[in-house]
């Protein structure tokens, strides 16, 4: 399965001439879809494109509802727009900004670029950014739309409860942010999952780590940021829709619950979120400064601990979003202390980037423009970060537009700025043409005056006591001309956008295959000569900037002189290579375009949506149609070894299947189920929160809880579920080919473990229900409940998940061989075990030991 | 061409601020809270201006200074210099200065400090003094006011959902969350009316909940004390007299005016309502015009407020209510 020995670096792996029709063979295996059926597309190249496209879109509409906020706010007691459509226009734009266009936008750029960067031909799971990038698109249409109806969320983006439950907001605007959003998030987290499988696996041979480059390490943290930072969110989202839909008070004071609870759970993900946006661009960052300059980038090692340093240390800060809430000081120097610490991993990368300019010479042009642009003003709002992590002086600044401007002094100075450095950069990798340089800088000079003229004053006006959030403001406190600057710099930002727009018009000529070529003289992968398969044949890679270090690099992999340079099985495939040194291990057969990821994106979508407005009866036929069709899409994946061992070149061949821990699908469902522990872990918090704040809602020393039996039972029917598994697992190696003994074991312990996972839970619920216990009763009543509600959701899954590894059992599609099916379900299996173990400790231990 | 450019990106709002006359109000403070965090204040912006112009200018040398002067820059040496050693420096000098301060702000505990409790409520503000015990003395609304020179301890909460006291002039904010009461000491060091405004988003007329903070002179505060604390003095021209039957007739249900036999609790406490500097929580001046158009018209006004517009009132009685109202000093 490894090489048999390192190629050598006189003898390229696949000697020339190649086969007549290998080439050809290739461009059929990888043909695009045409017409409507770009539906079905699943190659990254489309699928990113999709993405940034809608994301921009949902940039400019985010951006327009701005622009109206600013005419409101231009004079004072201005009637240009009421309080109801002001409150739904802002927390609009604060969503759609950071939910529809920041995050989308930057995991897009990966989809799209990431498989090039590596030297991989697409990303492993095509149907799965497929699906994300539907699902994010129509849903994030219909909930723009809500605008429309008068009916969008007017809570804040950040929907603080009271406000935003069932009695200060009835109406179903709420519901579209919790429902809406909440499901787009899902998107975001298959996305993180493709990038961390795809960094990891797929990279070309020899890029070890160290080589790996800059803005693949960023996407890697960024990636993994998101699998840590989102499920808190999700689980307020939950948490709150159970208390708008059937009232459960998490969130009520009378009931023990806590408006708090959410802040903690909404900012432990928020403020991770914007350096989830902010890591991404300075990875782009860091690959435009170099090929500016013409120089390596400085300190590459030290930039890589910074990324890694500012994600971690990310986690640590949240409370500085709640300095005014009461919390006490000493909990508030920490994280002051903490919020200060993260500026330096971000200052090494200025530094850094200063570095490398300093040892090349900056051509400026466009991208270097934007650049410069995005230091300055990055720095300002790292400044001005500082300055609110100063708990007295967040006192008076907090809520204020001081605030206001800092964020966006560092989202559209840290991200923005970034982007249309990107934007002009990379356009010759999509594009017959390049930019307009002329364009590019009236672009640049608007936005970037623009951008200054509409936010510096904001620091004055926040300071001179204009809070946030405000549709109007009173005549004569000395804000009239402040708002009505901030308004002209607002245009002048549209204006330089227009520009841009105009630009893409008139220049921008999609075309991946024949793209305008390496104009920059870059030294990373994506700039090498590309088709619908990425490149002809995987390089072997010696360096972090390959093309400017490996000579004749180009033509190389373009005469098909490397590994892989045609199609072994005959379909679109790519290299799985190992996680550290990048050695090659097998073969990852991809599929081609498919109708099933677009139809489960619409069921999904429509489940959420539909629930929204209380269709319950369609929304649940959407949630079956979602379902049906990613089983469909299921069937179709894990072939088993469907073909001999193929000869790669250089000497290497590698088996076209693998399962077990090597094998990429192994890796992405270990990465849910940390997605999924985060989720839990955050309930448990959730809990033990609750407990602090309310013990008086808490069974007092075990009165009210149910008799031990009940949780004695629960457990031992988990863990003879997990047994059955672990025991069908076993069976499962003794089998190959079908009619045999073990496949009978197989089945059987399949269908012995599922009532097990059931009746643990029902077991668990009988007995709460038993004592009394109920979910609207008090904040205690909702979290236990909602416990077992989390767990009910795992139980789900796995019904689904066991009910098609039986089907696929009874199939002939399952054997000792063939079983990466299987593996996923058990994996997943094993951890709904040990979670509704750990959720039958806290409720029945917890109360009891410290009650 | 582009350096002038980035240059007069920046320094054109910066001249803004030269052409701004009065400083804004958190760096005027007028109280000891304010005044300790606006020092910070200035320290944070001296600093960050000088950062920002040192950083700045190696960025531009090290785009256009000629290649050999920038030699210097291309170390990782300089990276960890400017990116690691730097920062520690600057930040732990500034998180102990910081840290000091804000031991200072809340060890400035006082044995008897004048107690007042505040209730957010959507969209105004419920203002109780209490006596050592803390049983309420009075009741009034949308004004505070204090005496200068004494610690005041506010006790803040909200009636329905989160709010936040802030009044720039004298101190930061403090969120008033449900099942919490939240505490703010402040002192006022000279006399004046400042002005406040809630600063956490609480949904429609967020906008227009304001308030003021009166600090007078001891004596003042000690008069204008027991003045609230009397009951309204009864009407002494048929006018009045009118408005007041149709107060009670029609206004009792939500309002108190003590001395009458309207006791409501819904809304704002009217018993002086007369000589407050405003009405609808800083929504408009406080005169007999404006209070017969908030009567008739408040959801024009403060639209979803939670008092309907009584329009059904002839021009006559609106006048009537009204000068009855104003003469609740």
């Amino acid at each position: 399965m490894t090489a048999t020995s390192p190629p050598s670096p006189t003898s390229l792996p696949s000697p020339l001439p190649r086969p007549a029709d290998e080439l050809a063979r290739l461009e059929a295996a990888w043909t695009p879809p045409t017409g409507w059926k770009l539906l079905t597309a699943v190659n990254n190249t489309y699928i990113g494109i999709f993405y940034i496209a809608t994301a921009f879109v949902f940039f400019i509409a985010a951006g327009i509802l701005a622009l109206l906020m600013r005419i409101q706010l231009a004079v004072p007691e201005n009637t240009f727009l009421d309080q109801g459509t002001y409150n739904q226009m802002f927390t609009m734009h604060g969503t759609v900004m950071m939910f529809l266009f920041a995050v989308p936008v930057v995991e897009a750029i990966g989809v799209l670029l990431l498989p090039n960067m590596l030297g991989a031909r697409d990303l492993p799971f095509p149907r799965l950014s497929a699906y994300a990038f539907w699902a994010y698109l129509i849903g994030g249409v219909v909930f723009f739309g809500s605008l429309f109806f008068g009916n969008a969320p007017d809570g804040g983006w950040f929907m603080n409860p009271p406000l935003t439950s069932y009695r200060y907001s009835p109406g179903a605007n709420a519901d579209w942010w919790l429902l809406g959003i909440g499901f787009i998030e899902i998107s975001a987290i298959a996305g993180a999952i493709e990038i961390i499988v795809g960094i990891l696996r797929t990279r070309a041979p020899g890029m070890s780590l160290d080589k790996l480059p800059i803005y693949a390490w960023a996407m890697l943290v960024f990636a993994f940021m998101i699998v840590f930072a989102f499920p808190a969110v999700i689980l307020a989202t939950m948490l709150l829709e159970l208390e708008r839909a059937f009232h459960w008070p998490f969130f009520i004071a009378e009931l023990g619950g806590d408006a708090l609870l959410w802040q903690h759970l909404f900012w432990f993900f928020g403020h991770p979120e914007v350096y989830i946006i902010f890591l991404p661009a300075a990875g782009m960052v860091s690959l435009i400064v170099p090929t500016m300059a013409q120089t390596p980038l400085v300190a590459y090692r030290l930039i890589v601990l910074a990324l890694a340093g500012t994600g971690l240390l990310s986690f640590g800060l949240w409370v500085h979003h709640m300095f005014a809430t009461g919390i006490p000081p000493l909990s508030l120097s920490f994280f002051a202390a903490a919020s200060m610490a993260v500026t330096i991993p971000s200052g090494i990368q200025f530094f850094a980037w200063i570095a490398t300019m300093a040892t090349g010479r900056v051509q400026l042009k466009t991208p270097a423009l934007f650049v410069l642009g995005f230091l300055a003003v990055f720095l300002i709002g790292g400044l001005t970060g500082v300055m609110v992590a100063v708990v007295p002086f967040d006192w008076q600044a907090h809520d204020t537009y001081f605030i206001v401007a800092h964020l966006h002094y560092v989202l559209f100075g840290g991200m923005v700025f970034p982007l249309f450095a990107a934007f002009y950069y990379w356009t010759p990798f999509l594009s017959r043409q390049q930019l307009s340089e002329r364009l590019g800088r009236w672009a640049f000079g608007l936005i970037f005056v623009g951008f200054n003229v509409a936010f510096f004053p904001m620091h004055i006006t926040g300071l001179a006591g204009m809070p946030r959030r405000v549709y109007t403001y009173s005549a004569g406190l000395g804000w009239d001309s402040l708002n009505l600057v901030s308004t002209v710099g607002a245009f002048l930002i549209a204006a330089g956008v227009a520009v841009f727009l105009v630009d893409v018009a008139r220049n921008f000529r999609l075309d991946v295959t024949n793209n305008a070529g390496n104009v920059w003289r870059a030294g990373t992968l994506e700039w090498l000569p590309t088709g619908n398969y990425s490149v002809r044949s995987i390089p072997l890679i010696t360096s972090r900037e390959p093309l400017w270090d490996q000579p004749g690099l180009a033509a190389d992999v373009e005469a098909g002189r490397y590994y892989l340079p045609g199609t072994a099985t005959g379909r679109r495939e790519t290299l799985l290579t190992s996680a550290l040194d990048a050695k090659p291990q097998y073969l990852l057969q991809l599929p081609g375009p498919g109708w099933t990821p677009f139809f489960a994106a619409a069921g999904t979508a429509a489940f959420f949506l539909l629930l929204t407005v209380k269709l319950v009866v369609p929304a649940l036929i959407g949630g079956v149609v979602a379902i049906v069709m990613m089983l469909w899409w299921m069937w179709g994946s894990d072939p088993g070894p469907n073909h001999a061992p193929v000869d790669i070149g250089g000497g290497i061949t590698v088996p076209v299947y693998v399962t077990g821990p090597a094998s990429h699908s192994w890796w992405a469902m270990v990465t849910l189920l940390l997605v999924s522990g985060m989720l839990f872990g955050s309930l448990v918090f959730s809990y033990l929160y609750l407990w602090t704040v309310s013990p008086r809602v808490w069974p007092a020393g075990g009165a009210g809880i149910p008799a031990p039996v009940y949780p004695l039972l629960a457990a031992a029917l988990l863990a003879l579920s997990s047994a059955a598994i672990a025991y069908a697992s076993r069976a499962l190696r003794t089998t190959v080919g079908t009619g045999h003994r073990g496949h009978t074991m197989v089945r059987i312990s399949l269908l012995a473990a599922l009532p097990l996972l059931v009746a643990a839970l029902g077991v668990e619920l009988y007995g709460q229900w038993q004592a009394g216990l109920r979910p609207t009763a008090s904040s205690y009543g909702a979290v236990v409940y909602m416990l077992s509600a989390l767990q009910g959701q795992f139980v789900l899954v796995l019904l689904i998940m066991g009910g098609y590894t039986l089907a696929r059992s009874w199939c002939g599609l399952l054997d000792g061989q063939r079983r990466a099916t299987f593996d996923n379900t058990m994996l997943l299996w094993h951890y709904a075990v040990a979670q509704g173990l750990v959720a039958l400790l806290l409720v029945h231990g917890f109360p009891r030991t410290f009650g | 061409m582009k350096p002038h450019l980035l240059l007069a990106g920046v320094l054109a709002p910066l001249l803004l601020i030269g052409a701004c006359s009065d400083l804004p109000l958190v760096l005027d403070p007028h109280g000891s809270n304010a005044q300790q965090t606006a020092r910070i204040a200035w320290v944070l912006f001296g600093g960050g201006t000088i950062i920002f112009v040192l950083v700045a200018m190696l960025a531009a040398f090290a785009v256009f200074a000629p290649v050999a002067g920038r030699a210097w820059l291309r170390h990782p040496r300089f990276v960890v210099g400017a990116g690691i050693v730097f920062p520690i420096v600057a930040l732990s000098a500034l998180l102990v200065y910081t840290l000091a301060v804000s031991g200072e702000l809340a060890r400035s505990r006082v044995a008897a400090p004048l107690r007042i409790a505040v209730t957010g409520e959507m969209w105004w503000w419920r203002v109780r003094y209490l006596d050592a015990r803390g049983e309420t003395v009075l009741e009034t609304a949308n004004e505070v006011h204090i005496p200068v020179g004494q610690a005041v301890e506010l006790s803040l909460d909200t009636a329905d959902v989160l709010h936040s006291f802030w009044v720039p002039s004298l101190s930061g904010k403090l969120d008033m969350i449900p099942g919490r009461v939240n505490v703010l000491r402040l002192t006022a060091d000279t006399p004046g009316t400042y002005r406040g405004q809630c600063a956490e988003f609480c949904g429609a007329q967020h906008a227009k909940m304001a308030f003021h903070v009166v600090a007078s002179a001891g004596p003042d505060f000690d008069l204008w004390l027991a003045a609230q604390r009397m009951p309204a003095a009864a009407p002494r021209t048929p006018d009045p007299e009118q408005g007041m039957t149709l107060f009670i007739a029609h206004c009792a249900t939500c309002h108190t005016v003590r001395g009458t036999p309207a006791v409501g609790r819904l809304g704002p406490d009217l018993t002086h309502v007369g000589s407050r500097l405003t009405l609808a929580a800083g929504t408009l001046p406080n005169n007999a015009g404006t209070f017969a158009g908030w009567i008739a018209g408040s959801q024009h006004i403060k639209p979803e407020n939670r008092m309907p517009s009584f329009d059904h009132f002839s021009g006559e009685q609106l006048v009537a209510l009204a000068t009855w109202l104003e003469s609740l000093r």
